[in-house]
């Protein structure tokens, strides 16, 4: 029997959620204002449920480490967000939602939390425009759709390329309004370092005040940490710069599970790097694959011409390209989920077909769909003789009008007109699946200490499908979470305020002030940037889109190397007691040091390929699907949980299987 | 494609912290490509400084496309720089020469004072959306169906040009007067121009120009120099479209 006890409700899977909201404790109002609750993170989960809990009447405390909770990373998320409304009459229904988020995942989610998130999906969009979200509109004055990957309906809710900024200032906004009534205390430039337990229950946090450096102790009767992915793990992603797994590491090191840590999405479509100064990565929405098509040339000739400069893409005929995806996924074609298409293209680029100096860059081509658009608009318009320059410009106007941010985002990058020329495209890491173990509950491993959103493991699987990282923040922040702590918190109306000056509190604040101590210390000779960028070739080179035993084993070992040398060799200068941009970096990156093994370590344990892992040991060697991920549900059907026990390296595996009911476990095909 | 490797000058403003006294100090770096960032830039700076034992540069940066609104930055005179309709941190040093000598600054304001180097405090932008920036909708997923109330596409598209603005606070810097209109409006805007906005509209323009006259923003003198430096391009016709709620909010308003 597992320690894990997911705490699944009973009964059909449909009437899980209903159920359980009705059989679940709930607080009453006169005792909620007696409650405090900590959010570490004000993105879409953390800012949801900032507000809605104080909404409902609990005193919240909210901590982001911005100099606002409207810059949370959420605000970057492009394409948009899904929704299980069927306003499009395409046949979209829960279900569906449900069967696609599970079948993209690669059958690596929990069935019971995937229904939920697909059955509290439309009442998202309800109330994003409740709040004055502007989504995109058609003319008659109704909600517009679009189409993402790996699904076969248009049910993804947009604002421009920019559906991320608007539902995070919406949820920005719900917390405003209770900051200005005083039910959130808002704490921002602070940064979570430690959670505090006390018999066994999350009962506060220590936090660093940026500006001042002084550290603080901040008390509660729950802690709810939404504070995001670690992709910065590997240095260059499209995370923000200080986008930072720390409060869900430290969680972890007090005994909150890690689960799947190995799960990390690679996205197909972001700008290819340009030189070792690189800070970040910028992605291009996987929305402009419902408009651009993905190639590289056929022929290695031109490969070399292009490369050179002495052709360009455009000179290119229609038969001297290879629409790879199309060719090889012809029902997805270029609409694949992120998994296969980054594969895919890496494949292309291995095999010498890169278009640009370095070999890793493939095209993303807008010229047909310019050429659709411009025909139709031709006709809406009554120009039946519209020149060929007209049709191109009536064209442009329409692509413009859906991705414009997105394209003038990549003109300012890449110094190239992407309405005149293909867009340069390569795969970079963009999301991260796995995360703080959670229960039906979102509750972690620590009883009173929630996970939310990116941070936690539990909806995507394996691999994340387009447009659900929004969905899934805002169901756990408004819809979930607000109920399933209330069954928790029930248990505290007689607990009284939490006292911060207990043993306790003063053991977590004396590890935090011994860690920064030390690293300030150190006083060696490279910089926090060094050692992260080491990390992150290791993390690229070896745990990245391919991945072997020697590898994995390998960066086990490298990682370690660099983790003594960083402790070693660190030099921050400055002092503690003031803002010190360079401290801030180095207990990150000294997290990022440990994950990463861990990283490794259950990426080399998982002897199998699903979604966003791939061991090269493990593919399909025949038939039609030859070449492709093989899977192994015999022997990895379960979610891989580790217990920290003092050495990433020395985590302990605890399995949680995954029981599929209501969905046939079968090879996932595209074909 | 030629690789340019410049070499600048740069003029950056030092400051401990918020009670000390700031000044310019000058650094070189060699060897910049055109194809980095001006935050990369900055980045290199930073690295050769620490590797000779100084303090690094303190700035704002998160997301580093353009989103975020947390760079700022008064580059030669301008906010975000020379090139239009970007962010600091979309700013590429294509935009320079070999040679030049680059003056950086962190925004000016009363309302924004400066916490470190080129850090600057613009809380004051999140008080006054805490005064009124919002609709009073609590969570509940009984609200009515997304559907339900159609929105004219035009104003629709408007409200969601309004609701594009990042909060970084250029159009503040950019203004003789350090006057938030232009953000404060952008907000207004949004909501007025949509149904759902409609029934607190009176009370929130009342409510968020209180603020922010009492934040310490200058008044507006139509020189429109935040519209030109704003790096969403959120146009004036928000702050005409913010006076006339004004006006008439402050016409009809209930004793």
């Amino acid at each position: 029997m597992s320690v894990l006890d997911s705490k699944i409700p009973e009964g059909p899977i449909k009437d899980k959620w209903t159920n359980h909201k009705n059989k679940i404790n709930v607080v009453n109002p006169a005792n909620k204002r007696l409650i405090d609750v900590i959010v570490v993170g004000t993105g879409l989960a953390g800012g949801a449920a900032a507000a809605s809990l104080a909404e409902m009447g609990y005193a919240v405390k909210a901590f982001c480490f911005q100099d606002s909770p409207r810059r949370a990373h959420s605000i970057a998320a492009q394409g948009g967000i899904n929704a299980a409304k069927n306003y499009q009459n395409d046949g979209d229904s829960v279900y569906r939602l449900f069967y696609d988020t599970v079948k993209g995942g690669d059958y690596r989610g929990r069935e019971a939390n995937v229904y939920r998130l697909a059955e509290v999906s439309a009442n998202i969009i309800d109330q994003c425009v409740a709040q004055g979200v502007p989504f995109a509109r058609e003319y008659g004055g109704l909600l517009d759709n679009r189409s993402f990957g790996g699904v076969l309906v248009s049910r993804t809710f947009y604002a421009k390329g920019q559906t991320g900024q608007q539902l995070l200032l919406g949820a920005y906004s719900a917390m405003n309004r209770q900051i200005g009534k005083g039910k959130i205390k808002m704490y921002n430039r602070h940064e979570m370092l430690d959670v505090v337990v006390v018999d066994g229950k999350a009962r506060g946090i220590i936090a660093r005040n940026l500006i001042t450096g002084s550290i603080e102790r901040h008390s509660a009767h729950a802690v709810v940490v939404a504070s995001g992915g670690y992709g910065n793990v590997f240095f260059l992603s499209t995370n923000a710069m200080g986008s930072n797994a720390t409060a869900a590491w430290k969680i972890h090191k007090k005994g909150a599970f890690f689960a799947n840590p190995c799960y990390t999405q690679i996205h197909p479509t972001c700008i290819p790097r340009s030189g070792d100064y690189q800070s970040k990565l910028t992605l291009m929405s996987e929305s402009l694959r419902n408009d651009g098509r993905i190639w590289v040339p056929k022929n290695m000739e031109d490969v070399e011409a292009i490369r050179s400069g002495k052709k360009k893409p455009i000179d290119l005929s229609e038969d001297e390209r290879d629409y790879y995806l199309e060719r090889r996924y012809p029902a997805f074609g270029n609409l694949v989920p992120r998994d296969v298409a980054s594969r895919a293209a890496k494949e292309r680029c291995d095999a010498g077909y890169g278009v640009n100096q370095t070999g890793e860059a493939v095209f993303l081509d807008f010229a047909s769909a310019i050429q659709r658009y411009g025909k139709e608009a031709a006709t809406v318009n009554h120009e039946p003789n519209a020149t060929k320059e007209r049709i191109i410009e009536l064209g442009a106007e329409v692509i413009k009008n859906k991705y414009g941010n997105l394209f003038q985002m990549y003109e300012k990058i890449v110094d190239q007109n992407p309405y005149k020329t293909p867009m340069m495209i390569y795969p970079a890491v963009h999301y991260t699946m796995g995360g703080i173990w959670v229960d039906y509950n979102l509750m972690t491993t620590i009883p009173g200490c929630y996970a939310a959103g990116e941070a936690n493991f539990s909806d995507h699987g394996a691999n994340r499908l387009g447009a659900s990282a929004l969905m899934q923040g805002l169901a756990d922040g408004y819809f979930v979470l607000p109920y399933t702590i209330g069954d928790y918190l029930a248990d505290e109306i007689r607990t009284g305020p939490i006292p911060t000056d207990s043993p306790e509190f003063d053991a977590a604040e004396k590890d935090v002030r011994g860690i920064i101590d030390t690293l300030m210390n150190i006083k060696g000779t490279k910089s926090v940037d060094h050692f992260h960028k080491q990390l992150g070739k290791v993390m690229w080179d070896n745990v990245g889109m391919a991945r072997n035993a020697q590898g994995l084993e390998e960066a086990q070992t490298k990682i370690r190397q660099i983790r003594e040398e960083f402790w070693k060799d660190l030099r921050i200068p400055g002092e503690a007691n003031e803002l010190n941009t360079e401290l801030e970096k180095a207990i990150r990156v000294a997290d990022f040091l440990e994950l990463g093994e861990l990283f490794a370590k259950d990426a080399l344990h998982r002897n199998e390929s699903c979604g966003g892992h791939f061991r090269e040991e493990s593919v399909e060697l025949d038939g039609e699907q030859k070449g492709e991920a093989k899977r192994d549900d015999d022997n990895f059907k379960y979610v891989a949980a580790w217990e920290w026990t003092g050495d990433p390296g020395e985590s302990k595996l605890h399995k949680e299987d995954l029981e599929f009911k209501d969905i046939e476990l079968k090879t996932r095909s595209y074909k | 494609m030629s690789e340019k490797g410049m070499n600048l000058t740069l003029k950056i403003w030092r400051q401990k912290n918020a009670t000390s006294k700031g000044k310019i100090e000058t650094y070189k770096v060699a060897d910049i490509s055109e194809h980095m960032s001006f935050l990369e830039m900055m980045d290199v700076l930073n690295e050769q400084l620490i590797n000779e034992g100084q303090e690094p540069i303190a700035f704002d940066h998160d997301c580093r496309e353009g989103i975020c609104g947390m760079c700022s930055l008064h580059i030669n005179g301008e906010a975000h720089g020379p090139d239009r309709g970007v962010t600091t941190c979309q700013l590429h040093m294509r935009m320079f020469n070999d040679g030049d000598t680059i003056y950086i600054e962190p925004f000016r304001a009363k309302a924004f004072p400066v916490i470190k180097d080129l850090i600057i405090d613009r809380t004051a932008f999140d008080r006054i959306q805490h005064a009124g920036g919002f609709v009073s909708v609590n969570t509940s997923g009984n609200t009515q169906d997304a559907n339900a109330l159609p929105i004219p596409k035009a104003d629709a598209d408007k409200a969601f040009d309004a609701a594009t603005c990042i909060g970084c606070g250029a159009c503040v810097a950019s203004c003789k007067n350090a006057s938030a209109m232009l953000y404060v409006s952008a907000k207004v805007s949004q909501f007025s121009l949509l149904p759902q906005g409609k029934v607190e509209a009176k009370d929130r323009v009342l409510n968020m120009v209180e603020q922010m006259d009492k934040e310490g923003f200058g008044n507006c003198t139509n020189t429109g120099a935040c519209e030109v430096e704003c790096p969403k391009g959120i146009s004036l016709e928000n702050i005409a479209r913010m006076n006339s709620e004004y006006l008439k909010a402050s016409i009809t308003k209930e004793a």
